[in-house]
């Protein structure tokens, strides 16, 4: 799966981290920027000075111990940060070379879709769950196509296509996960966020939708908040390792995962700490 | 067995017995006035007492078919107006407000709450009443209705708080407006509970006699329409219990036992859509 010339993204990063020579190719196009980000929760800063890029149709992937801010960084990616009282944010992020920060929020959000921790599905039923997302948008499409065509791309059209409309609450826990993916992947979003999205599952039902993310690449852009450091390796492109609310380092995963330039990284991935 | 230890056996064996007995009075209590209803009223319990007007005293028969209609009428009309305030209201609490105005309006719900309905049915008088100079199913319905806004708001905001966030956030990340997140995904959430409490509130004022004395007044015929006096079942006890004739005390009776069973139903198919709506929050 991984391209035999992976680009260097060490631009991004701070403090830069040295970029192998077999790597020095045009960088990878970016589809989201994230410039000079300070966020603070009241007096509290959380985000120190991060810089990074999300590449387009590849996965990456935000990894640190508890705490550290990846969750509250991706959250920042579609404003959802702007749910919480007290939340701060200095600095831009650019989707496509646009600041999301003075855009229309719902707008964004329809072009940024999200998958939370633990699966959320709506309590309505399973194909309603899935056009719920293209009924507020006033979706001029056949639902009913589109909703399996979202419900094929999440892998989950063969197991529920006999009881659409059955509750979504029936179905298990990784199945509602994936149910929430094709709620996202309904509105076709050109980037997919997903929180720690297997942290509730089981291993079969975590392996499907990693399978099931590898394949999405081709239709979004994705980044993936990761408590697992052998789940970041196993599917994405780049990784960006957090620390204390401090992006430590930003490299192309087999690198990371190999030649860690930070100390710290080192010791994260090898088990020394977190 | 040494006497203290006898003597805490003792102890606990008679508190336990008391315990025991104070519960069977209070379960007793409804048991007992069911009871007396139907031992006085049941007897008045017919056809008649749901179809016809009431008959002057000394005549046999009659019944209370327009209290009956005028208790409907009264408690729609208080809904129409109760309802929609009280339930925004818990919406704006629960999804909108900032802590300090949180704390003020649900304070103040409340109070509201605990204001004796006699002073509810004055100020309702002083407002629909004095300046229209005629009792009317609009001014027992507006007091009617004022009693509700609290139950129903604090009860609405209770139930929206009982939804998880994550649903929330799973409406809005998806591009849904906070609005729409509220409307289509957070109040279906929580509407059987929100359903329950709109009910009981219902069954709460359906009793009301004091705020209706000087508001919707009473009427020995049919009101037509909504601008007139109307009869309603509790201030028709009211005149019936007081009066000095024997067969009105039956009929008041009978009321009694007709506005009981209707709000014991009212109560037990709250309760019955409430457990079947444990699941929504998992």
């Amino acid at each position: 799966m991984h391209a035999s010339v992976r680009p260097a993204v060490s631009v991004n990063v701070n403090p830069p981290t040295v970029s192998s020579s077999r790597e020095a190719a045009a960088p990878p196009t970016m589809r989201m920027n994230i410039n000079k980000v300070n966020f603070f929760y009241g007096q509290k800063q959380t985000l120190f000075d991060i810089n990074m890029g999300i590449a387009t149709n590849k996965v990456t992937a935000l990894i640190g111990p508890s705490g550290c801010g990846k969750s509250t960084l991706l959250r920042t990616f579609n404003r959802m940060h702007e749910t919480v009282r007290g939340a701060r944010l200095q600095g831009e992020i650019l989707l496509d070379g646009q600041n999301i920060l003075s855009q229309d929020v719902t707008l964004l959000r329809r072009r940024i879709g999200m998958v939370f921790q633990r699966p959320n599905p709506f309590p309505k039923s399973i194909f309603d769950n899935v056009a719920y997302g293209l009924k507020i948008n006033g979706s001029k499409l056949p639902l009913a196509d589109a909703v399996e065509k979202s419900l094929r791309h999440a892998a989950l059209w063969d197991e529920v296509k006999d009881h659409l409309h059955k509750s979504a609450y029936e179905l298990s826990g990784g199945q509602q996960q994936r149910l929430c993916i094709a709620r996202g992947l309904a509105v076709e979003p050109e980037v997919l966020l997903l929180d720690e999205p297997c942290s509730a599952l089981d291993p079969i039902s975590t392996a499907k939708i990693e399978e099931l993310l590898v394949q999405l690449k081709d239709l979004c852009t994705i980044a993936i908040v990761t408590h697992n450091m052998q789940q970041a390796a196993r599917i994405s492109d780049y990784t960006a390792f957090l620390l204390m609310g401090q992006l430590v380092e930003f490299s192309p995963t087999p690198h990371m995962f190999t030649t860690p330039t930070d100390p710290r990284t080192e010791a994260y991935i090898t088990g020394r700490f977190g | 067995m040494n006497p203290r230890l006898r003597w805490r056996k003792f102890v606990s064996n008679f508190m336990l017995t008391m315990t025991g007995v104070c519960a069977v009075v209070a379960v007793s209590v409804l048991f007992f006035i069911l009871g007396y209803l139907v031992y006085h009223g049941g007897a008045s319990i017919n056809w008649n007492f749901f179809t016809k007007l009431p008959v002057p005293v000394g005549e046999l028969g009659g019944g209370m078919a327009n209290a009956i209609v005028g208790s409907a009428k009264l408690l729609l009309l208080a809904s129409l107006f109760g309802v929609p305030i009280g339930f925004l209201g818990g919406i704006y609490l629960a999804e909108f407000s900032g802590s300090s105005v949180a704390f003020v309006v649900r304070y103040a719900a409340d109070l509201l709450n605990g204001v004796p309905s006699i002073v509810i049915g004055i100020f309702a008088y002083a407002l629909t009443v004095l300046p229209f100079k005629h009792f009317s199913a609009f001014a027992g319905a507006f007091a009617l209705g004022l009693m509700m806004i609290p139950i129903t708001l604090r009860s609405t905001e209770e139930f929206l708080h009982g939804v998880p966030r994550a649903l929330r956030e799973g409406s809005m990340a998806l591009g849904a407006s906070k609005w729409r997140t509220i409307m289509s995904v957070v109040v279906p959430a929580a509407y059987r509970g929100i359903m329950t409490a709109i009910l009981l509130a219902l069954a709460r004022v359906a009793g009301e006699t004091a705020p209706l004395l000087f508001t919707a007044f009473g009427n020995r015929y049919w009101s037509h329409g909504l601008n007139e006096p109307t009869a309603s079942l509790p201030v028709m006890i009211f005149n019936y219990a007081i009066s000095p004739y024997e067969d009105w005390h039956r009929q008041a009776w009978a009321a009694g036992l007709v506005l009981l069973a209707l709000i014991l139903i009212v109560n037990i198919f709250a309760r019955a859509i409430l457990s079947r709506g444990g699941t929504i929050l998992r």
